[in-house]
């Protein structure tokens, strides 16, 4: 049992300076990042491989992680991309049919920092308090380097994030029975985007995320799907300047979380960093079109500005119960809607897989035309 | 959507007495739908026969019947009442049969009523099995393969085709009873004829026994919009087999990724939504544990057990929230009362988790077949909250009030690796603890995973725990072992006992909120928990409040089981009620998740975690309390005063020292002595020998008990050395640290008193009379108020004598004295210095607020300052009885016969103008079919049979044919009472048990010198007699009493019904 046995101990150090002691967790060493907490109570390994924690270190809230192991089905990319992983308790004995090993070695072989044995409450509390700041895991002794690891800290920012979670090349995915094609931009997208599309008819390219017009033009595709990703979005003005001219092809376009930010800031709305953000499974957002609320999978840290949407060029579709911040617009020039939350899920609910459904409708209207 | 305007007077159909399957949660659910519906400016009108509820204060509704819940009385309160709508989802499976009937005959829209919360059509496809599958494959969700049935032929070419062994579960029955698992022909036989006769419907189904999947639940909520959410995922350690009441259960389910996870979740949303529920649902899944593959169990269209469960394991009121729906809010509108700032429209997120433990009653009940299985055997459950499974179970185990600090049982010690096997594989109550110890003797996961289905995962979690226990035991206790130790649960004297060392500097508890939203958003719920954190947020919550208001600590009475029931809850909500408004913070501590006093709302902060003198110490140290009220948590609080003495803690109310003088033989006898009251004669043992030898001494029979009792756990009266040994083994088989006490059993009136003094002045609400004679526990006895027998000088010299005893003892608060009349004297039985069982029911037909006068004595002031004279409440001019209820039908091998050990789960109150009027609405509210004609067996003692004579002889002449066994009929017919002979079952066929069979019985007249046994024939015929619903008497007070009313020749339609608001007014 690992409690018993004289594990390495490791600490996290917060920008605050405050120290929180606990045991190392998958790769021993120094690892900075931005600390963020999510909420979900399952799917640790969907946002292990989440391209959108890329730079960030990860809080659990919920005290056990590692209950069903880990898989090599349920990974959302090739990689874990996050900085550092921070839980109360990793289970050493996991239990699930599908399980091939524990998450400390999961972590140790995807070379991510962790830390356990922490209060996470109490350090959820106080990111909730202050809002998101950037920390250190290390297995060395932080009493004796704190002030090196708090330069560290001090000079840390999460840089070229999109670049460095977007594939290079095209990569075309085919279905079974094709009735549309659909680029589909990654800026750190998570699979199950492409498993949605792929599952409804749709072949996918997935193209990088500088990926210019008229590129996107001679693919010849039905839609374009613009992905999940990392960092802060007005960080990447060429690809903002980008999707100005992709917005002009007419072409119907879905976007999802980075991809709905960045189709705002190119359509002249503005972003915002949020205190802590939303990370988890269960944010209730209204459809305001319909009337209807439903429960969401989240993890942005970054929104766009209602107010900031010219009415001429878009609308309000979506927002937030909790704290109504922007959820979703739908445009009125092109044929386009974008969503703050993650429809595709994985993890988290279904419940929004609806909007799969509308943008196969934009691109079998425009077909029909 | 906003509330409904067409909506102003609702009628809230409650659930009725306790029984297993159905009880204290719907206390909890309807409290806080009738606190929802007043918020709303609503006028509410209350049905519920139980009196012991908090929901039938006269706080909660403008209305108020205690009434019996049957289709007529519903009526007749709508008539009275003409509210425009019924809420029909919050009073369990009682208030939504109900709600259906007077839907489908018609009722509801002949009288303008709308009927809220659900509609029939909903109902119907929830409820009826076929429309139920068709449903289901519909929307293409999988069901066990299944079919319904209406014979036992059908049953039977149908578990052919899917092979055994097959489930049966009846329709539309309470808690799965008369349901079961069948490995052959013979079993289904057995199980379908039983189910089929229970259904209301005759119907059964017969499914494919899926036993040994998982069995995962989801709480799910939904309004008219179409909104749809799930509270929380639940998953059960027992895997399918054993009913979800009777599992160990853990919430969130944890051995599930998020593909299995959100399949299930999404197939609730989808069952939900087909099915057109608006408010809550709980749906069961079976998950095989090597696939994706599931299959929808059950779904319970309304607010459930499970629901109440949900509610308290994550923050999330249910019960208000489906309140909300019903007068027609959507759940964007609902503000989530824990943030005070986000919506109702959410799911919460757990940071911690919660184990939640079965109380089941087979201490009381020894005879009792324990195996767990499709039908529920739990009287209640305590849930434990922490911050990992070894933190949360180790929690429940000790709350459970089992003497266990580990899950170590010393008794599965004793058991050879072969037998364990044996117990494991019986698959009763204490398999967790045989699993646990073959865990430590070295079995392994696969083979203990093979015969239990047990997920590998909990397996794990119980090694992890043996672990720590071998740890400690294992050379130095240092720092960082304790603090592990501590984060798993272990209590410092556990620590302690396992390591041999004692702890130098012992770490004290911290608490964390439980705010539906992992820390996500700042949450001001006062509900917090214990961990071995540093930060302590009840100290930061309570820093933040700067109150300087004094701080009262009330403690809750913890699970629910016989003798120990809701009405402990009625009293500490009481007190915490009148606490608040006397200008004290209250704080309560409990870990019931089925109560009213679990709210989060209830008191000013909640503490939910056991009730150990490590528990409560740690509360103290972070709370300093003023003062701590036990009077009101039933043992479970009075058990904690000597520890709370040697804490230094200001014990609010009568002192420790009086308590005790209650409690201790021989400081009692004393106390008597100098009052000048006499009490039968009794002696102390430790031993049967002494038993035997003091029993010479006192005349046989005599009457049984261990000290420090409650509900009459093990007594009884035994009329021979034989019955001394007997007894004696059982009771030292529980490891009883206290003496036994014996005393002389005297066969007179029982006469029960519930005061309130102030330590000077006393008041007495009311002198209860018992209907059977002193021997029958008082909580199976039926109670009468105002008492009817009792001459002026016997009731003058009981007001003397509790006044003598509250004012010895010192009573502040509350104190309850059981009498007995014998030969027209007044014997003192035993004085119980706190609240009763009999406190909400004397408070509400009175209108005494009695928890609510005690407290106010408790806080300083006199019973002259709140304006009550010293002595008796003024009698009323109507009647009252509190019948009890039983729960037989659930519980194999139980003898029904009442004695001195309490066997009743429930009560229910019967009000008319005369004794019979009253007792005939008791009677009927708690189920007796009370036919006016038809066969009557008697069966009796030799020493009854003359009294029998009389009973016997009042059924005659009513026109009941008379039947009896060769010795009973031999005296009744040469006494002039025409009695047919009947064959016991050792003479051969036709005999006693095909009489009971034929269905020419309808009350059976019972008592037996022997009983308990199961293998008895006498007890033979009282199962029977419970299985085929026929009325069973076990005493010849009640027969007579019975008799009497039948003799009246009235219905319950003949009897007005009460509004009790009204009473005292």
């Amino acid at each position: 049992m690992y409690w018993r046995e004289n594990r390495k101990p490791a600490y996290l150090l917060l920008a605050d300076g405050s120290i929180y002691e606990g045991v190392s967790i998958g790769k021993e060493g120094t690892t900075v990042g931005e600390a963020v907490f999510a909420t979900a109570m399952v799917g640790y390994q969907e946002l292990l491989t989440d391209p959108s924690y890329f730079g960030q270190i990860v809080i659990q809230t919920f005290p056990l992680i590692g209950n069903y192991g880990v898989n090599s089905t349920d990974p959302e990319s090739d990689r874990c991309y996050l900085n550092g992983y921070i839980v109360r308790e990793w289970c050493e004995i996991p239990s699930n049919f599908r399980c091939e090993g524990n998450v400390d070695e999961y972590l140790k072989a995807q070379n991510v920092v962790g830390i356990a044995d922490v209060d996470t409450r109490s350090l959820t509390r106080k990111i909730r308090e202050v809002g998101v700041m950037n920390a250190v895991i290390t297995t060395e002794n932080v009493y004796e380097k704190k002030e090196e690891l708090l330069e560290k800290i001090r000079d840390y920012s999460i840089k070229q994030a999109i670049e460095s979670t977007s594939c290079k090349q095209m990569q075309k995915f085919s279905c079974e029975h094709p009735k549309y094609h659909v680029a589909l931009f990654d800026f750190g997208y998570k699979h199950n985007i492409r498993r949605e599309l792929l599952q409804r008819g749709c072949n996918v390219t997935v193209v990088p995320c500088k990926t210019t017009a008229q590129e996107i033009a001679s693919l010849g595709v039905d839609g374009i799907m613009l992905s999940n990703g990392p960092g802060d979005p007005a960080d990447n003005p060429e690809i903002i300047t980008n999707l100005k001219e992709v917005a002009k092809l007419g072409i119907p376009i879905f976007g999802i979380c980075m991809g709905h930010q960045l189709f705002a800031l190119a359509n002249g709305a503005k972003t915002v960093k949020l205190k802590y953000g939303h990370r988890g499974a269960n944010q209730p957002v209204k459809d305001l079109k319909h009337d209807r609320t439903y429960i969401t999978s989240q993890n942005h840290g970054y929104a766009v500005v209602s107010d900031s949407i010219d009415p001429q060029v878009g609308e309000l579709s979506h927002v937030n119960v909790n704290d109504n911040t922007c959820e979703g617009v739908r445009y009125k020039a092109f044929p386009a809607f974008t969503v703050q939350f993650h429809p595709e899920a994985a993890a988290g609910p279904h419940d929004t897989a609806y909007l799969f459904e509308e943008f196969l409708g934009m691109m079998n209207e425009r077909k029909a035309k | 959507m906003p509330k409904r305007e067409d909506i102003k007077k609702v009628l809230v159909i409650g659930s009725g007495p306790i029984v297993i399957g159905q009880a204290a949660e719907f206390d909890y659910a309807g409290t806080q739908a009738c606190r929802a519906l007043k918020e709303e400016g609503l006028e509410v009108v209350l049905i519920n026969s139980n009196p012991a509820t908090i929901m039938t204060d006269q706080a909660m509704a403008d209305h108020i019947y205690i009434e019996p819940l049957t289709l007529d009385v519903v009526k007749r309160v709508i008539e009275i009442e003409k509210p425009d709508s019924v809420l029909s989802t919050l009073g369990g499976q009682t208030g939504l049969t109900l709600s259906m009937q007077l839907a489908e005959e018609g009722f509801l829209q002949s009288h303008g009523v709308k009927l809220l919360g659900a509609n029939p059509l909903t109902i119907h496809k929830a409820e009826d099995r076929q429309a139920f599958k068709d449903t289901m494959e519909e929307i293409g969700e999988p069901c066990i393969p299944s079919k319904v049935v209406t014979t036992i032929e059908d049953a039977v070419d149908f578990a052919k085709v899917i092979d055994y062994p097959v489930i049966v579960r009846p329709a539309f029955t309470l808690g799965g009873t008369g349901g079961g698992i069948a490995h052959d022909e013979a079993e289904l036989r057995d199980i379908a004829k039983n189910g089929l006769r229970l259904s209301p419907i005759t119907q059964i189904l017969v499914e494919k026994c899926i036993s040994g999947w998982k069995e995962i639940e989801f709480e799910v909520i939904r309004d008219a919009k179409g909104n749809v959410i799930t509270v929380c995922s639940m998953e059960n350690l027992d895997p399918v087999g054993i009913h979800t009441g009777d599992s160990i259960v853990v919430a969130p389910a944890v051995t599930l990724s998020d593909k299995e996870y959100q399949m299930l979740r999404s197939a609730s949303l989808n069952i939900i939504s087909a099915l057109g529920v608006e408010g809550g649902c709980n749906c069961q899944f079976a998950l095989k544990p090597d696939s994706f593959e599931y299959a929808v169990i059950e779904v319970n269209p309304r607010v459930s057990r499970s629901s109440a469960l949900a509610s308290k394991a994550t923050g999330y009121p249910i019960a208000k929230v489906a309140s909300k729906i019903a007068i027609g809010y959507s759940l964007d509108e609902i503000l989530n009362a824990v943030t005070g700032k986000t919506y109702a429209c959410f799911e919460p997120a757990l940071d911690y988790l919660v184990v939640k433990f079965p109380k089941w009653p087979f201490d009381k009940f020894v005879y009792a077949n324990r195996t767990l299985g499709t039908q529920m055997m739990a009287t209640g459950e305590v849930m434990a909250i922490g911050t990992s499974f070894e933190q949360a179970m180790m929690k429940a185990v000790r709350s459970i009030e089992l003497k266990l600090d580990t899950l170590d049982m010393p008794k599965m010690k004793e058991l050879s690796t072969e037998e364990l096997y044996d117990v494991i594989r019986k698959q009763d109550d204490e398999r967790i603890f045989a699993v646990y110890e073959a865990l430590k003797r070295g079995e392994s996961f696969e083979s203990l995973h093979e015969v239990t289905k047990i997920d590998l995962w909990f397996l794990g979690k119980l090694k992890n725990l043996i672990e720590m226990e071998n740890w400690l035991a294992d050379g130095q206790l240092t720092a960082q072992k304790y603090k592990k130790a501590k984060d798993y649960g272990f209590l410092d004297s556990t620590i302690e006992r396992l390591s041999g060392q004692k702890i130098s500097e012992p770490l004290y508890a911290s608490y964390k909120m439980v705010d539906t939203c992992a820390a996500e958003f700042a949450a001001q719920t006062p509900y917090f928990y214990s961990t071995y954190d540093k930060e302590n947020e009840a100290l930061l919550h309570n820093e933040a409040l700067a109150s300087n208001k004094k701080k009262v600590l009330v403690f809750g009475s913890g699970p629910i089981r016989i003798g120990q029931g809701i009405e402990f809850d009625y009293c500490s909500v009481h007190c915490v009620w009148t606490l608040k408004e006397q200008g004290y913070e209250a704080i309560i501590a409990n870990n019931n998740p089925e109560t009213v006093s679990t709210d989060f709302d209830t008191s000013d902060r909640l503490y939910f975690d056991p009730l150990t003198e490590e528990d409560v110490t740690n509360i103290i140290k972070t709370e300093q309390p003023w003062g701590v009220v036990v009077q009101f948590g039933g043992q479970t609080a009075i058990k904690l005063i000597k520890h709370l003495v040697k804490l230094g803690v200001n014990i609010l109310g009568t002192s420790a020292d009086s308590i005790d003088a209650a409690e201790d033989r021989e400081r009692f006898d004393e106390l008597l002595e100098q009052c000048h009251i006499p009490r039968p004669s009794g002696h102390t043992v430790f031993t049967a020998e002494q038993a035997k030898r003091a029993a010479a001494d006192l005349g046989y029979p005599v009457l049984m008990r261990p000290s420090y009792v409650l509900g009459g756990q093990n007594m009884i009266i035994a009329h021979s050395d034989a019955d001394i040994d007997e007894y004696m083994a059982i009771i030292t088989a529980h490891e009883i640290e206290n003496p036994v006490l014996i005393d002389k059993y005297m066969m007179g009136i029982e006469v029960e008193v519930d005061a309130i003094c102030d330590g000077q002045d006393y008041l007495i609400p009311g002198i209860m009379e018992h209907v059977e004679r002193a021997g029958v526990h008082s909580g199976d006895s039926i109670s009468v108020y105002p008492s009817r027998r009792l001459s002026k000088r016997i009731k003058d010299t009981l007001i003397d004598y509790t006044g003598r005893l509250a004012r010895a003892l010192k009573v502040v608060g509350l104190v309850n004295i059981q009498y007995v009349i014998y030969n027209d004297e007044v014997y003192v039985i035993e004085v119980n210095p706190r609240s009763s069982r009999t406190v909400p029911y004397i408070s509400k037909v009175t209108g005494v607020p009695m928890v609510d006068i005690a407290t106010k004595l408790m806080l300083g002031a006199t019973l002259k300052d709140l304006g009550y004279a010293c002595g008796i409440h003024p009698e009323p001019d109507f009647v009252t009885v509190k019948v009890p209820v039983f729960s037989f039908a659930k519980l194999h091998g139980v003898d029904n016969q009442l004695g001195p050990e309490m066997k009743s789960t429930g009560e229910v109150l019967g009000i008319g103008k005369t004794f019979e009027e009253a007792l005939l609405k008791g009677l009927v509210a708690s189920g007796n079919t009370m036919k006016k004609s038809g066969g009557v067996l008697v069966t009796v003692r030799d020493q009854d049979k003359q009294e029998a004579i009389e009973v016997a002889d009042k059924f005659a002449s009513l026109g009941f044919d008379i039947y009896a066994t060769a010795g009973t009929a031999n005296v009744l017919n040469k006494n002039m009472v025409a009695t047919n002979v009947v064959r016991k079952l050792s003479e051969g066929s036709p005999n006693v048990m095909d009489l009971l069979e034929s269905g020419k019985i309808d009350y059976v007249i019972s008592i037996s010198a022997k009983g308990r046994q199961p293998q008895r024939e006498s007890v033979q015929i009282r199962r029977k007699a419970v299985e085929r619903s026929i009325v069973c008497l076990t005493s010849l007070d009640t027969a007579n009493a019975v008799a009497d009313c039948l003799g009246m020749d009235k219905t319950v339609a003949d009897i007005d019904l009460v509004d009790i608001t009204t009473i005292g007014k």
